[in-house]
């Protein structure tokens, strides 16, 4: 008899069971708008060409050691990191009250973030201190939060179905009754996955309420540059928030911007008060690393430490995002045309209003089921489609599902 | 906005890797760090096997690669060859397909994997909070580990003996005798850290029965296979002996040593089963996603590639038999400096167990003597990394932990 013969079977996470799906359909014209990464035209994932040049340089520097990175990080990768997110001349960093983790991608960043708050940010247990997370957000928030010891995580009102938007009202709603000093997680930009962001005078009155209420923000970014074609134009809530004042974190991603999804490259950064409350938070931080992975990997750090640090590879990574930014809001801007100009009911606004690699498209769960096994089209049951997924080639005949699942399906 | 800070409360901790440190700053001309996790070579330098290199070099050109997210349990490949490796390919558990295999963030990763896995999963219980016992001494992550998966009660057993300097076996076999049945048991299969004392085979059979009697659970560690005798089988003995008498057990394998990549981060958490195993799997799954989301790819890519070829495997494996050589040389080098020199005691301690660490019994003052005086940084108990002492500093070394060992301190 097993110890463990009584552990049931644990649900498949949706996304990786729709790609499962999609993997074993036959159909010739299948589409898959399922995952969250970037895909060419050719509907092929892509190297980035900077990326591709880097690993040779990597691959044959003789000089590199090839020891443990110190347990908080390569240096040069954590410091570049937060200036992309801050602005190189941000003030906070000339105060030297900025500091970072390297981690594991976005999820060991909101990890070790996570694990920090919860012993040490208000007061000395943070069990019941409530988290705030976007209704919805990304299915993997919940878990990280509550593996982390947080027992109360509770949504904040953000998506309005009816008007396809943000409901500002609701969002606001809910910040001003949440308990003081409560944890307010906050995408950065391009909403997974509803690809719905505040506009900057909606950041201004979100970061209003969260200073009367002492809520603390931790910022989830995993789409700097991606959204609008613009590393600082994505980063500008993050940068608004430090400049009222705000200590936060932000869980950075480069899995997406740097199509390093293999290399988990992560970081978290750390606005403090001054340097000597960040000394103490990044040695509490070097503990808790320490006993979670120990030393984080060196691979895709070095990468983007050497192209972030050196102007011609910066430029030309920057070039590279540009281009998938461009082929996403192509796609948008496409997408919406042949909605409208086959006459499918209701607005379409959304597609091109919306930002980043998702889009909430508004069908319902009967609609979607139809998309899925009538047109072996595969999207969330939320309706949330992955931009990325659309091509040249299969853009009419998506559109034209939509139009037949609209029209048909109720 | 207030002027206090919402981080007021966190106190400051002092680095583990102060000793690391003060080595950095440390001036001497004659400073020498025996304190390291690495393997360092005859120059001082972490090492790589020109195979690795060229490995590298080919994933860097290769185009074929796809950098996409890969599967959360980590390389389908990776994981069958690092199950293959510790259990032999033949095993029962392996052809009755009750073993699953997890690509994780170094050993340390795969520890605290299966810590998760045995506090939300072990006995039954959806909250188990121990005991677990560690061997006395380890490193005080390995509590750490522990702990911060939500398992609390942490003791330890009986391990090393100060005044024979190698393992009481029947100190071990009487603690473990006298644990609550059904306590996690940390075993070090090969490699123990810090001391790199290890268990006979005989040993280890006596070890087994208690286990067994006791209804313990093993949860075995194993950084350095092949490193310690010079034989990969051998070095997993005790992992394979466990399976033969039906134990289900967790082992965290590390490949930082075996492959030098330790910057790669690249560990396997092997779990053996007697049933379940897909629900298992899928709770392992679901806590990795809580973790890291899925691992980083490039190192395990390297390690896949040598294991599954023939030819690398050779290469790979004479590689290390060279550093399980090098390794037991210094030792010997080491005793006859310390014969010669005339001190009291016996010196087998130093030979006798293979691998990457050695311990010398040393007393607080001891190392503080070798640490302040000396500038020869090393662990508490004396333990140190015998891969740092070369030809260059050898006598240095020796002459040292003489006068540490014969002054009046």
């Amino acid at each position: 008899m097993s110890i463990f013969g009584e552990v049931p079977l644990a649900a498949p996470v949706a996304v990786f069971k729709l790609s499962a799906d999609f993997r074993e359909d036959q159909c010739p014209s299948k589409v898959n708008l399922g995952v969250g990464a970037y895909r060419t035209d050719e509907c092929q994932p892509w190297v980035l060409p900077v990326v591709r040049k880097v690993e040779k340089m990597i691959a044959d520097d003789h000089s590199l050691n090839h020891e443990y990175l110190p347990i908080l990080g390569l240096p040069e990768f954590r410091s570049s990191a937060s200036k992309i997110a801050l602005g190189e001349d941000s003030p906070a960093i000339k105060d030297n009250r900025v500091g970072a983790v390297q981690c594991l991608g976005g999820t060991g960043a909101l990890k070790i973030g996570a694990e920090f708050l919860r012993r040490w940010y208000n007061g000395t247990d943070n069990t019941k201190t409530p988290i705030y997370v976007s209704a919805p957000t990304w299915e993997n928030h919940n878990a990280v939060f509550s593996n982390a010891g947080f027992e109360d995580i509770r949504p904040y009102k953000y998506w309005d179905a009816g008007k396809r938007g943000l409901d500002l009202t609701g969002f606001l709603g809910d910040l001003e009754n949440a308990p003081d000093h409560s944890i307010i997680v906050l995408h950065a930009c391009a909403h997974n996955p509803t690809g719905t962001d505040p506009t900057q005078d909606q950041w201004k009155q979100i970061a209003d309420v969260m200073k009367q209420k002492n809520l603390f923000a931790f910022f989830d970014s995993a789409y700097q540059g991606f959204a609008s074609g613009n590393l600082d134009k994505d980063a500008w809530s993050i940068r608004y928030f430090v400049s009222q004042g705000f200590e936060l974190f932000c869980a950075q991603s480069f899995s997406k911007n740097f199509g390093l999804y293999n290399e988990r490259v992560g970081n978290l950064t750390v606005v403090a008060k001054d340097q000597d409350n960040l000394n103490r938070v990044l040695s509490q931080m070097e503990k808790i690393v320490r006993i979670t992975w120990s030393n984080p990997p060196s691979q895709g750090a070095r990468l983007v430490a050497i192209t972030l640090n050196t102007p011609e590879l910066f430029a030309e990574w920057k070039d590279n995002v540009k281009t998938m930014a461009d082929r996403v809001l192509l796609m948008r801007a496409q997408l919406k045309e042949k909605l409208k100009a086959l006459g499918t009911p209701g607005t379409w606004e959304h597609i091109t209003e919306q930002i980043g690699m998702f889009s909430f498209t508004g069908l319902n769960p009967k609609q979607v089921e139809f998309m899925i096994k009538e047109k072996h089209i595969y999207l969330m049951a939320s309706g949330r489609i992955n931009m990325c997924g659309l091509t040249s080639k299969n853009i009419d005949y998506v559109a034209e599902s939509i139009h037949e699942a609209v029209t048909t399906v109720q | 906005m207030s002027t206090s800070s919402v981080f007021d409360g966190a106190v400051f901790m002092p680095s583990e890797m102060k000793l690391i440190e003060d080595f950095k700053r440390d001036t001497h001309p004659d400073k020498v760090n025996l304190a390291g996790r690495e393997y360092v070579g005859e120059h001082g330098h972490t090492t790589w096997l020109p195979l690795v290199r060229k490995i590298k070099q080919q994933i860097a050109t290769d185009p074929t690669i796809n950098p996409e997210y890969p599967p959360i349990l980590g390389i389908p490949e990776f994981t069958r060859r690092a199950t293959e490796l510790a259990l032999g390919k033949d095993s029962p558990a392996i052809v009755e397909n009750r073993v699953f295999g997890v690509q994780t963030v170094g050993c340390t990763g795969a520890v605290r994997l299966g810590a998760e896995l045995l506090k939300s999963w072990y006995c039954s219980s959806s909250s188990w909070s121990g005991p677990i016992l560690l061997p006395s001494p380890c490193d005080d992550s390995l509590t750490g580990i522990f702990k911060a998966a939500g398992i609390e009660d942490v003791r330890h057993y009986r391990y090393w003996d100060a005044k024979s300097n190698e393992v009481c076996v029947e100190n071990m076999v009487h603690d473990l005798e006298n644990a609550p049945e059904r306590c996690v048991v940390v075993l070090f299969a090969s490699g123990h850290r810090p001391t790199g004392a290890n268990l006979s085979q005989e040993d280890w059979k006596r070890v087994a029965e208690v286990m067994m009697k006791r209804r313990l659970f093993p949860f075995l560690l194993m950084s350095a296979q092949g490193l310690c005798s010079g034989s990969l089988e051998q070095d997993t003995w005790a992992v394979r002996h466990c399976v033969s008498l039906g134990l289900e057990l967790l082992c965290a394998q590390s490949f930082s040593h075996s492959f030098g990549l330790y910057g790669e981060r690249v560990g396997h958490l092997l779990c053996v089963l007697k049933q379940n195993m897909l629900a298992m799997q899928s709770q392992a799954e679901k806590l990795v996603q809580t973790l890291w989301s899925c691992p980083p790819m490039e190192g395990a890519r390297v390690v896949a590639t040598i294991l599954s070829n023939p030819a690398h495997l050779v290469e790979w494996q004479e590689g290390m038999k060279a550093i399980a050589e090098r390794c037991m040389l210094i030792r010997e080098r080491l005793r006859e400096r310390l014969r010669i020199l005339g001190g009291p005691g016996r010196w087998d301690h130093i030979i006798k167990p293979g691998g990457l660490y050695c311990c010398f019994g040393l007393n607080a003052q001891q190392v503080e003597f070798l640490i302040q005086r000396k500038h020869i940084y090393l662990l508490p108990n004396g333990c140190l990394n015998v891969s740092a002492i070369n030809s260059r500093n050898l006598d240095y070394v020796a002459e040292s932990i003489h006068q540490a060992m014969n002054s009046r301190l």
